[in-house]
């Protein structure tokens, strides 16, 4: 089981921002990312600025860095595609380290890599900052229809058992000299993915019984 | 007699699948009763269970509950007056925090405010839970899911309480808490278990199901020292354990 507090991205803490309203941080975020989706790529030293500020923001909160950079690494499939763009992307070319590169693509590939790194650390920041109960309660105020936010709701509750659940059949798999190297054996992995599908499908109908059981009539009571 | 809080007459019932799971359950359970039903895995415990309080109907029969027949129409108040803890709390439990879980069913009767506070905090005291009340639900130990679940059906002050193998997975302390707050509590209950001494401790009569049907039905002790009764139904005392010499408070 997991820590007394929060989530696994939530990181305990009593500074201003853990203390500001959900709903406010959700507004800025939003605001945030669009602000710097819309910035032109080449103005290099407006990013500079999003990027000084969020550095404030983590060190209000006092959420330790080498925590957020950690949780970088869902950022790394964007990468991967970001240092593509240089190489496949056509037009006038450019010499780097002896490298013949497309002038296009290496502006293309910075422009991802500086908004996506943007993007990915202040939402990162904000779920260190913020409960997930939290969380939901600004989506509600902030007029997030109610079915959405309570389907949000179960994915948070149930997100550690079904983790839970991966990793006993992962441990049980390795347990019987099961081994994820060897191309042969993946479709072992493929099943129980799906036999997670099942068991995950079959439990949310136990779960539906027993909300049925305490007088559930398809609508959550207010 | 007084009208049984639990009467079951000839319950037949078939899945969809065609499996028939019981074959004509006939059972009366009287105000104040604590009563074991007690059966080998795949009985069909859980799918009488499930008839309580109108999960399923039944094929042929019947079900009522002091009185009140189970039908579509009176499915709400049926399942005020049917509490049932289910096997695994994990099923139970769906809310962010205890005190939202416990307040779901009241809520679902219409309570609200500080009439809706009161049930919740009174109920989370019986089973010696009520400072978790903010917790959320998958941060706490087993044994403490298994008494909030508990919590969360004594919150609608049922009639009768249903427990669906409340004793499984539970290290012997928190089984012992547990059976010490069932025995605190002032309502009828059904115990469905095949942990033989558990029902002896907490049960005065127990029923047995075998293959959809009732197999048995008298004093805990009786059924438990019928050697030959027991063997035909799969039924097994821990190793060492005497029901004859067993001592019960
Ligand atoms: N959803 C279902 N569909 C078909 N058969 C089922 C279903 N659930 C249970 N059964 C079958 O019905 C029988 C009784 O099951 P159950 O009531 O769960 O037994 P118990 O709780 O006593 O272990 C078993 O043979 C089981 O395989
Ligand atoms: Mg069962």
């Amino acid at each position: 089981m997991g820590a007394p507090h929060g989530h696994k991205l939530h990181f305990h803490g009593h500074s201003w921002l853990h203390r500001l309203p959900a709903h406010v941080k959700l507004v800025a975020l939003v605001a945030f990312m669009l602000t710097v989706v819309a910035t032109p790529r080449d103005w290099y030293p407006v990013f500079a600025g999003y990027f000084l500020m969020l550095v404030a923001l983590v060190a209000i909160s006092h959420v330790p860095p080498t925590y957020l950079a950690k949780r970088m690494v869902v950022e790394v499939p964007f990468v991967v595609f970001a240092a593509l763009l240089p190489f496949v992307a056509t037009g006038p070319q450019v010499e780097v380290l002896g490298l013949s590169l497309s002038e296009q693509g290496l502006l293309g590939a910075w422009g991802l890599l500086v908004k996506g790194t943007l993007g990915v650390l202040a939402s990162l920041l904000l779920a260190a900052t913020t409960e997930p109960g939290a969380l939901l309660a600004g989506l509600e105020r902030l007029r997030m229809p109610p079915l959405l936010v309570q389907i949000m709701g179960f994915m948070i509750r149930y997100l550690d058992v079904v983790t839970d659940e991966l990793r006993r059949m992962h441990v049980a798999r390795e347990s019987r000299g099961f081994s994820a190297r060897d191309p042969r054996q993946w479709p072992v992995i493929a099943k129980s993915a799906g036999v997670l599908f099942i068991r995950s499908y079959e439990r949310g109908e136990r779960v539906h019984l027993a909300m049925l059981s305490r007088g559930y009539d398809g609508r959550m009571p207010r | 007699m007084s009208v049984p809080v639990l009467d079951l007459q000839g319950v037949a019932f078939a899945y969809p699948d065609g499996h028939q799971a019981l074959h004509g359950v006939d059972l009366h359970v009287h105000q104040g009763e604590r009563v074991a039903l007690l059966g080998p895995n795949g009985a069909g415990k859980t799918t009488l269970v499930l008839h309580l309080n109108g999960i399923l109907m039944p094929g042929l029969g019947s079900v009522s509950v002091s009185g009140l027949p189970v039908t579509k129409e009176n499915l709400l108040e049926v399942r005020r007056r049917v509490g049932i803890v289910f096997q695994d709390p994990d099923d139970q439990l769906f809310m962010g925090t205890v005190r939202e879980d416990v307040a779901f069913g009241p809520k679902n009767l219409g309570l609200r405010g500080p009439e809706l506070e009161r049930r919740v905090l009174e109920a989370l005291e019986a089973v010696g839970m009520a400072e978790y009340a903010d917790r959320p639900p998958h941060h706490l130990s087993f044994g403490q899911r298994r008494r909030v679940a508990v919590a969360t059906v004594l919150a609608m002050q049922p009639e009768v309480l249903v427990l669906d193998e409340p004793s499984s997975n539970l290290d012997p302390a928190s089984r012992r808490e547990l059976a010490d707050i069932l025995r605190s509590l002032d309502v009828t209950v059904l115990l469905v278990t095949h942990d033989l001494p558990y029902a002896l401790e907490l049960c005065p009569r127990s029923v047995i199901l075998s293959d959809g049907v009732v197999a048995a039905d008298g004093p805990t002790a009786d059924i438990l020292g019928d050697e030959a009764l027991m063997k035909a139904h799969r039924l097994e005392l821990p190793f060492g354990f005497d029901p004859r010499f067993a001592s019960r408070p």
